[in-house]
């Protein structure tokens, strides 16, 4: 064939449903895509979920996850047409040739056993080193991933080790038996945005040390953007655009490309804080049953009718545990919360009628925050009937007028949940909130779960209905370009203390304390060489100290 | 219902025949439940179609009435054994704390208790009455349903659409029967088949020991205990039930499966 690694020719990938109550259906997933990659180079593939990427990339090992079929075209690695290949031969290409990076570094690794014994397996496998010679190179992965006593982490528990420093031994995993090309699946998505930039670093860091090739899968264009030479952008399940990632980022051809690219470009007018807080938290502290340790710290916040409070922090910092305190399904053991001018009861089983319309609550995961077995119409007149009494047409006529304001239109109220995408399901909760008619909707990470362009539309809608329906949002969030977009004050929560809050011009502008900095230069922008920038940034700061 | 696999129509053919037979048993049988019409243990002829029993009725008419004994009181001991079972699984579910803790450790000690001896204990000392019966299997029984009610409940009441629920104000009975009750559905059917089946061989069993339906009622365990005798002749009078038993419990479940596919479709179960 040619010289390079990998080629891809019109790939076709099917996989088989099962739809209820009919026969099974053979679908295709992946309609024919090409490409090319060279020994040492990255391919970042992007999209959406759905959109095929991480099939394409389990494709380059020859493997169909699931009932997911390979059902035409070639994939060449190393001049070997793979998908006709036989299985003697696919093995030895797997954990050999080519090797995987998982999303979920946790759930990858085998919990009984220690790391070293993972990470050199494959190569021991394959025959590529001795155990003696696999465990002298993964400690000297271990060094150049920039893992804390690279001799002796291997002989730790996965469990013992933080998420990042996982995901970075499953990196150490892939290179450890010399791969040609290695396929990282959203490597950094489930970790913390501070902890993601190290891993990313690291990971580019390994890349370039061991000239290996790359396909770096990820919904993230910012993330992309910093780790890879080419960028191809799918959407269902076909080639949209290819390029340079200088080309990508900064002159994007297809339209899609450049809503990617311009995603959460939203800009909001900060309001400013009135005299008469809607909610006043005092001095909260609070715990878990059965704990000893405090995961609220004397927090004290305040939002103001109409307006957004963000509360920002990484997982574990307490900031669902605030709004689990709020909405009263957590006691707090000190402090006191006012609501509209009067004092909120601590116990969810002794607040009034009132009390619970005017502060309602939309969830991350909107499949879950809604009975399966309900129709929309159910789902969204349940609290008209419970908080309004109202009932037949007076109702139909509210719930359509709701899904009007959420922008979905007739015909939806008879559907199920299953029936509908994630951006509408987040919609039909956000409607269900709506229709108690609230003074305050605490919103827990309801975009985190939404691709990207979906979330825009939740955000777009969600300042929308402030502006219509005068209503305020605790808005939880991990995201800080979701801050920049709509919050007028900032909490900025760490380890159960609010460490910085104010008005958004306040708390986004210097000078910043220790964590706030970090936070914020830890989040990716949608620029070439960030990550180098920001990294350099850090060491000379350091120095300065 | 177009796309009903084979299997389903052949148990729901074979359930609904069993049904009608006990329903109709009257009209359909060719002699009275407990009428002396022939010799001891009579081969089948076109007189007596499978033949006479060990006092010479019509095992056919035995068999019919006997049918419809067996059940009757199955179905109703099913039924009871449901509806308490999974109220007071879903309640203990959703109550949580204390409450779960005493319901489910009282369950676990009537469970520890091996429910056949449990009721030759009860059944020595009560009267042997259908009611009776009923009830005392209905009840022991609903400990298992009780159990699974409450496994399944368990996970549905951490899911965020019963927080939301319980946020909005809702009353127990609203999160029991309109939050948990549809989703915790298709595991309960499969269980009421299965349990259906063990009413069965349960009823059956107590009437052999002779602690069950009393003669000169006819149950198709109680068939088998007159002319198990028979066996040493040769005579498969006492097969026949036994046969009975087996059918009906093959088909139920082959209903029962069917329904389990249909029910954890997740459109709402319309399939």
């Amino acid at each position: 064939m040619s010289d390079k690694l990998l080629k891809v020719r019109n790939l076709k990938i099917g996989a088989t449903v099962y739809p209820p109550g009919e026969k099974p259906k053979e679908i295709e997933i992946v309609h024919g895509v090409d490409f090319e990659l060279e020994g040492g180079k990255v391919l970042g593939l992007i999209g959406e979920s759905g959109a095929g990427k991480s099939t394409i990339g389990l494709a380059t090992m020859a493997y169909g996850r699931g009932g997911v079929e390979l059902t035409g075209g070639e994939v060449w690695v190393n001049g070997r047409d793979i998908l006709k290949s036989r299985m003697r031969d696919v093995r030895r290409l797997r954990g050999g040739e080519v090797t995987y990076v998982s999303q979920s570094a946790a759930a990858s690794f085998n919990p009984a056993k220690k790391i070293m014994e993972q990470v050199t397996e494959a190569a021991i496998l394959q025959k590529k080193f001795s155990k003696k010679e696999a465990e002298a190179r993964a400690v000297e992965l271990f060094r150049k991933l920039g893992l804390p006593d690279p001799e002796n982490i291997g002989s730790r528990y996965p469990h013992q080790v933080s998420g990042g420093q996982l995901q970075r031994c499953m990196t150490a995993l892939a290179l450890c038996p010399e791969p040609d090309l290695v396929v990282f699946d959203e490597p950094t998505t489930a970790l913390d945005v501070t902890t993601q930039i190290d891993v990313l670093a690291a990971i580019k860091e390994a890349i370039h040390a061991t000239g290996v090739a790359a396909l770096y899968i990820t919904h993230d264009l910012a993330v992309v953007a910093q780790v890879s030479d080419h960028i191809m952008v799918l959407k269902m399940g076909e080639m949209v655009e290819y390029g340079t990632t200088d080309q990508i980022i900064n002159n994007p051809r297809e339209e899609y490309t450049q809503a990617l690219v311009s995603v959460r470009s939203i800009r909001h007018e900060e309001k400013q804080p009135t005299d008469n807080p809607l909610l006043r938290v005092e001095n909260v502290t609070a715990r878990y049953r059965g704990t000893d340790f405090d995961v609220l710290k004397n927090v004290n916040v305040e939002l103001h009718p109409g307006q957004t409070l963000a509360v920002v922090g990484e997982s574990g910092s307490g900031k669902s545990t605030l709004a689990r305190v709020i909405t009263g399904l957590l006691p707090p053991s000190k402090g006191q919360i006012t609501f509209d001018g009067r004092s909120l009861s601590q116990d969810l089983k002794s607040r009034s009628y009132e009390d619970l319309r005017e502060l309602q609550m939309i969830y991350q995961m909107a499949d879950t925050a809604m009975n399966p077995r309900q129709t929309v119409g159910t789902i969204i007149g349940r609290p008209l009937e419970f908080y309004f009494g109202l009932k037949g047409k007076e109702k139909q006529r509210r719930i359509q007028e709701l899904l009007d304001e959420i922008e979905l239109g007739t015909g939806f109220q008879d559907r199920y949940p299953a029936e509908l995408s994630g951006g509408q399901k987040q919609r039909v909760c956000i409607a269900r909130a709506l229709a108690a008619k609230p003074k305050l909707i605490i919103c827990d990470e309801v975009t985190s779960a939404l691709d990207p362009l979906v979330a825009d539309g939740i955000l777009k809608l969600l300042l929308n209905l402030q502006k219509i329906e005068d209503v305020a949002y605790l808005f939880i969030t991990h995201d800080l370009a979701t801050v920049k977009a709509i919050a007028d004050s900032i909490a900025v929560m760490y380890q159960g203390q609010v460490v910085r809050y104010g008005t958004k011009s306040e708390v986004l502008s210097p000078p910043f304390d220790d964590y706030t900095d970090l936070l914020l230069s830890s989040v990716p922008e949608m620029k070439l060489g960030w990550l180098e920038e920001t990294l350099e940034h850090r060491r000379m700061e350091s120095a300065g100290h | 219902m177009k796309n009903m696999p084979i299997s389903a129509i052949i148990g729901l053919f074979f359930t609904g025949l069993y049904f009608l037979m006990a329903i109709f048993a009257p009209l359909i049988a060719p002699y009275g439940m407990s009428e002396v019409v022939g010799d001891v243990w009579e081969p089948a002829s076109d007189q007596f179609i499978l033949g006479t029993d060990n006092i010479g009725r019509d095992l056919l008419t035995r068999m019919i009435y006997g049918g419809q004994t067996t059940i009757f009181i199955a179905t109703m001991a099913t039924i009871l054994s449901f509806v308490t079972g999974s109220v007071l699984g879903f309640f203990a579910a959703v109550s949580g704390g204390w409450v779960d803790q005493a319901m489910s450790r009282f369950v676990d000690l009537i469970m520890s208790i091996p429910s056949l001896i449990f009721a030759l204990v009860v059944l020595s000392v009560m009267p042997t009455t259908v009611t009776i019966l009923i009830v005392l299997m209905g009840l022991l029984d609903s400990t298992r349903v009780y159990r699974l009610a409450r496994a399944v409940a368990v996970d549905i009441t951490v899911m965020d659409y019963v927080e939301a629920a319980r946020l909005r104000g809702e009353k127990v009975v609203w999160v029991i029967f309109r939050e948990i009750l549809p989703n915790a559905l298709s595991p309960l059917v499969a269980e009421m088949g299965l349990r259906f089946i063990f009413m069965v061989l349960f009823i059956s069993t107590l009437s052999f020991l002779g602690l069950g339906v009393q003669p000169p009622q006819a149950d198709w365990g109680g068939i088998v205990k007159e002319n198990k005798e028979g066996i040493n002749y040769g005579i498969a009078a006492a097969l026949y039930p036994a046969f009975a038993i087996a059918t009906l419990c093959i088909s139920i479940n082959l209903v029962a499966d069917w329904i389990l596919n249909r029910t954890t479709s997740l459109k709402g179960g319309r399939g």
